[in-house]
């Protein structure tokens, strides 16, 4: 690292990008440390992008993709850049916007505005979908009756099945989600910590649910945070950048700082962490969760009734923690993991961003 | 909980009293008795563990010795006919390591002594310690009072007698100490990355003990590893890329090395090692070396706020990587010798290891001996027969490629040249592997031509 520090001092030296050799460099490159120009960093960040659509196969010409829109910065890049990539190299795509509405006033409904100007800055057809109309609640109502504990597992069991929901409304044949190579890199840990083995060998792989009604997959899988930022910042990007006012700064914990320091003292850690997660020697015997349908709604469920339904009921019910950590008394009985619950205080993910 | 055990005084049966029973324990831990023996005074450490003063001396001893005990036996780690060598650095860990290997001796001594065939013979125990002041200069001035330290440690031991054998860890690169000093720090100092450096240190560290090991007759290397130890071991090589390799070093054993380690303090934690020493009084020897700023060091003390934050954290993570599937060479060799007495032979089975056979590799990290994944390993066979210093490259890991080769390709040969001969001749079997050359190579004695071309 302190070698390729010295190469970009020596550049640095010099006045001119290290890629184009031309004009000054502005930005020193997250991912690499390099430093470079602008209009250079445009053209990494786009073709490593488009590197990694092609290789993975991500997408056929002529399908419907629906892009998983928060209006924040992962999923505004997503889509100035999928359109974008998608006009550029022809890809053949239809593109469209999907944002799910919480019902959170101060948060979603202003950053569902920046959504609505995506739209036709960016020429999307846009689908929102709200917690009211699909389950009665919103966040706001939910937190009310629970209180600011664990309304996040509420808002995350919700929000998974609302995509998939609005995903079948577009008819679109793909979901495609914001989450980037810092999200994975935390993900992977978090496994690790969390002792789930099952969700280690699947949350590194870059299309998801190829099995269910509607795959979805990560195409930022190894861009960075930081230069998603860069490239909303210099590309001026319209984003929302409020976080979720129902978790709090201080939820943010451990693992999300780890990596941050990580990053500064050797930034390819983060894509070495997700090599590993990659390259893990996991048995394919490992007992999976057998797939069924939930006998409520008939969205995908291990257990008779979804998760959702079972939240859900509980909140009808006025029995709130019905279905969160190891309360008793569930349809399904006790079967959720308590680990979920030792994993909680550690979880960072913060609330505006799309589940996994 | 507390009834479980028949003696249970209470008189609760069923579960409408088991609040109350729980009520009970809470004051009986108050009236201070061991909560597993019920007699004697639990010990308060005042670490602010969990556990703390719930168990007696003696209780909190026999469950620490007992797992390493089952380590020992359901592993076939130690058996009689063995010559084990304690890997010794004077930290909390080898300290208890080799106490208790010493008690697992004496104990050996007493029931060979006692049987009146005497066809159990007592397995043989020495010590290794790693002089590496070669390559902290800084310790130059302690080691001296440290090695005559660990000397009388072990000479204060009683018998059976333990040998003990100081290696300089420039030994890797020849019998003449001036010139390996020299070697081992020019190497030192052609690696700028600072993790890439302490991780170089330890492979040389592990090839040193496994020289003397191997120079020594002894067949088994007995290192302290400890749950919290491994639990760092986890995340470090997460976060270098070395998913694929990873479960091959927290295994109870690791028999990938000419002489197999063996790590039997696998399932207990830092904390419970230390309380342990503090209990029976074992001395330590701390060196101080080299101010660590690495991944390795910001790994550990993300993993002690973790700790910190969940006293079983250090478990769950060791727990999570041993579900990936260890490799063919994570268990002892089998051999027929009749020595392996059959209750252990009975374990064997009982935990029934099961080892993908599929998934084996035949080629190894020569630097870091990590076993490397096909798509590490797939630019070999497109390298052939071109520059040492390419197949240098070719044949490291990711891992060691970034933070241990040198950044500059032209410098490789140099830094090649500069390796323990051992890691270098890796390399060199690397490029015959899957070459006609190497299958020559073996049939070589049986051929009469030498020429290729004319058979």
């Amino acid at each position: 690292m302190e070698a390729s520090e010295a190469k970009s001092k020596k550049t640095g030296a010099s006045r001119l990008c290290c890629l184009c050799n031309q004009r000054r460099p502005v930005l020193k490159r997250p991912k690499t440390l390099q430093q470079i120009c602008k209009e250079c960093f445009y053209e990494v960040f786009e073709e490593e992008i488009h590197q990694v659509i092609v290789k993975n196969h991500l997408f056929k010409s002529g399908e419907r993709v629906a892009i998983g829109a928060s209006g924040g910065k992962d999923s505004t890049v997503l889509a100035y850049v999928l359109s974008e990539l998608n006009r550029r190299h022809s890809y053949g795509l239809d593109l469209f916007l999907l944002s799910i509405d919480e019902g959170i006033t101060g948060y979603r409904d202003d950053s569902l505005e920046t959504v609505k100007r995506n739209e036709l800055q960016y020429g999307l057809p846009l689908q929102i979908l709200s917690y009211k109309d699909l389950y009665g609640w919103t966040m706001d109502d939910i937190v009310k009756m629970i209180g600011l504990k664990n309304n996040c597992t509420f808002c995350g069991v919700f929000r998974r099945q609302a995509l998939d929901r609005g995903a079948a409304l577009l008819k679109v044949d793909k979901l495609v989600t914001g989450h980037n190579a810092d999200d994975i890199a935390e993900t992977v840990l978090l496994n690790i910590l969390r002792g789930d083995i099952a969700r280690l060998s699947r949350c590194t792989s870059i299309t998801t649910g190829e099995d269910g009604p509607i795959p979805r997959c990560k195409p930022f899988k190894y861009t960075y945070e930081k230069e998603i930022v860069m490239y909303a910042y210099f590309k001026k990007l319209d984003y929302f950048s409020t976080e979720c006012i129902y978790s709090p700064n201080a939820y943010r914990g451990f693992a999300r700082e780890f990596i941050k320091d990580l990053e500064r003292l050797r930034p390819r850690a983060i894509l070495d962490i997700i090599k590993s997660g990659e390259d893990f020697r996991i048995a394919t015997t490992t007992k999976m969760p057998e797939q069924g349908t939930c006998e409520r709604c008939g969205y995908i469920s291990s257990q008779k009734w979804c998760k959702a339904c079972v939240l859900l009921d509980g909140l009808n019910r006025g029995l709130p923690k019905m279905g969160i950590g190891r309360a008793r008394g569930g349809v399904n009985g006790d079967h959720t993991k308590e680990t979920k619950k030792l994993a909680k205080s550690i979880e960072s993910k913060k609330c505006g961003s799309l589940d996994f | 909980m507390a009834c479980n055990s028949s003696g249970c005084e209470s008189g609760c049966n069923g579960r409408g009293n088991e609040n109350g029973s729980r009520v009970e324990e809470v004051i009986v831990v108050k009236e201070s008795v061991c909560v597993k023996c019920k007699c004697n005074e639990p010990m308060i450490f005042g670490d602010g563990g969990s556990d703390d003063g719930r168990f007696c001396s003696e209780c909190f001893r026999s469950n620490i010795y007992g797992k390493f005990r089952l380590a020992v036996t359901s592993h076939a780690m130690i058996t009689p006919s063995d010559n084990v060598l304690v890997a010794f650095s004077g930290g909390s860990s080898s300290r208890v390591l080799l106490q208790f290997v010493h008690e697992l001796q004496v104990k050996a001594l007493k029931n060979y002594e006692a049987s009146r065939d005497r066809s159990l013979p007592v397995f043989g125990v020495g010590v290794a310690f790693v002089d590496e002041s070669a390559a902290y200069p800084a310790l130059s001035s302690e080691m001296g009072g440290a090695i005559a330290w660990v000397r009388s440690t072990v000479l204060s031991m009683s018998p059976p007698e333990k040998d003990l054998r100081v290696v300089p860890i420039e030994s890797v690169f020849g019998s003449d100490s001036v010139e390996a000093r020299d070697r081992l720090v020019k190497l030192m100092d052609s690696v700028s990355d600072e993790t890439g450096k302490e991780d170089l240190l330890l492979h040389l560290k592990m090839l040193a003990l496994q020289k003397v090991a191997s120079e020594n007759g002894y067949n088994r290397l007995v290192v302290g590893s400890c749950t919290s130890r491994l639990a760092s071991h986890v995340l470090t090589a997460t976060v270098k890329g070395r998913g694929y390799s990873l479960s091959a070093d927290i295994q109870h054993v690791d028999a990938r090395w000419k002489v197999p380690i063996v790590l039997p303090l696998r399932d207990c934690v830092w904390q419970e090692i230390t309380r342990l020493r503090h209990l029976d009084g074992l001395k330590t020897v701390e060196l101080a070396r080299r101010s660590q700023s690495g991944i390795n060091e910001l790994v550990s003390s993300f993993v002690a706020l973790l700790q910190d934050e969940n006293p079983s954290r250090e478990c769950t993570i060791v727990r999570t990587a041993a579900k990936l599937t260890p490799f063919h060479f994570n268990k002892i060799p089998e051999t027929d010798d009749s020595c392996v007495p059959m209750a252990t032979q009975r374990r064997l089975k009982k935990f029934n290891l099961k080892y993908d056979g599929s998934m084996t590799t035949e080629s190894f990290c020569p630097i870091c001996n990590g076993p490397l994944n096909e798509s590490d390993s797939s630019d070999l066979n497109t390298i052939d027969g071109c520059h040492e210093s390419d197949a240098l490259y070719a044949a490291c890991c990711s891992s060691c490629r970034f933070q241990i080769l040198p950044l500059d390709r032209s410098s490789l040969e140099h830094f090649g040249s500069l390796l323990p001969h051992h890691m270098i001749s890796q390399v060199k079997h690397h490029q015959m592997v899957d070459s006609q050359t190497y299958l020559r190579e073996k049939i070589k004695d049986c051929l009469l031509v030498d020429d290729e071309e004319s058979v």
